[in-house]
């Protein structure tokens, strides 16, 4: 059946006027769905220390105060933030150019001062990042940044899914008594894959 | 709502920095009936943008927002 001058024509006015129609209509229906979907997000975390710990338990604690769902994997040196003591998170100046080092006490113009120790003295000095991990968390709670343990209950109060990399678990000869219980699960990538491929947000750390 | 007492929970983050004030405020707002306010007071001055944003995505409505001295106020009304 050959196609007739009237219905190409009809073809035609069709096609352009969804052309017309589409794009809006399709705006319409995707901003309404993402209305109606829950944010979600997935991190690596993946540094054990200190100064480290705070990216993702900040960010997993705040977007789950948004609403959103938080799932966290923990591998490598991030299986130090699930310990379930946090005290021996360190914080070390040695070879981090990037971090001022100014005491947390003393008149103004005292913790005004940049400490600029060369890195072969920070190295040869015994107990130095213990001694610069305790003016850390002095200058954490003079400023009223929350600590560690707390970010990390406020993810575990709201929901926040932590899971723990199996396979670093057992490079690093760790148990999973080591860690606390809210740890649900301990998996691989092929787990967390699938899992930060739905998710609108997705961060390495 | 009128002649309704309209219940007004009050939080003190003075002091406190980013996050804690959200985290707060999220976890006070758990007791603070549908149509009722949360008034916080914070000192951290990334707050003012973080409360905008903080409603927009939790669907909630900032009333007020304003400064006396360092200190920021906010009024929170729980719309669901």
């Amino acid at each position: 059946m050959g196609v007739t001058p009237d219905t190409a024509l009809l073809d035609e006015l069709i096609k352009r006027r969804l052309d017309e129609l589409l794009p809006q209509k399709l705006e319409e229906k995707l901003a309404e769905l993402r209305e109606k979907k829950t944010p979600s997000m997935t991190i690596i975390a993946t540094k054990g220390t200190l100064d480290w710990a705070y990216p993702p338990f900040i960010l997993a604690s705040t977007a789950a105060a948004l609403g959103w769902n938080v799932s966290v994997f923990f591998t490598f040196y991030g299986l130090q933030l699930l310990r379930k003591d946090l005290s021996h998170l360190k914080v070390s100046p040695l070879g981090n150019p990037g971090m001022p080092m100014k005491m947390p006490f003393g008149p103004d113009w005292f913790k005004g001062i940049n400490w600029n120790i060369p890195n072969v003295i920070e190295a040869g000095i015994p107990g130095f990042e213990s001694v610069a991990t305790s003016l850390m968390k002095q200058t954490i709670k003079n400023k009223g940044v929350a600590s560690i343990p707390e970010l990390r209950s406020a993810c575990v109060e709201a929901g926040v899914n932590l899971i723990g990399c199996q396979m670093t678990v057992d490079l690093f000869g760790f148990s999973h008594d080591d860690f606390i219980p809210e740890v649900k699960e301990y998996v691989g990538a092929a787990t967390f894959l699938p899992m930060a491929r739905d998710a609108d947000v997705s961060l390495f750390i | 709502m009128t002649g309704v007492a309209v219940t007004t929970v009050v939080l003190d983050a003075k002091g406190l920095n980013c996050p804690l004030p959200i985290l707060r405020a999220r976890k006070a707002l758990k007791d603070v009936p549908a149509g009722g306010l949360l008034e916080i007071h914070a000192t951290d001055p990334g707050s003012v943008k973080d409360f905008a944003a903080f409603c927009r995505q939790t669907g909630n409505e900032l009333l007020a927002a304003s400064q006396d001295g360092n200190v920021f106020k906010f009024v929170i009304k729980r719309l669901r």
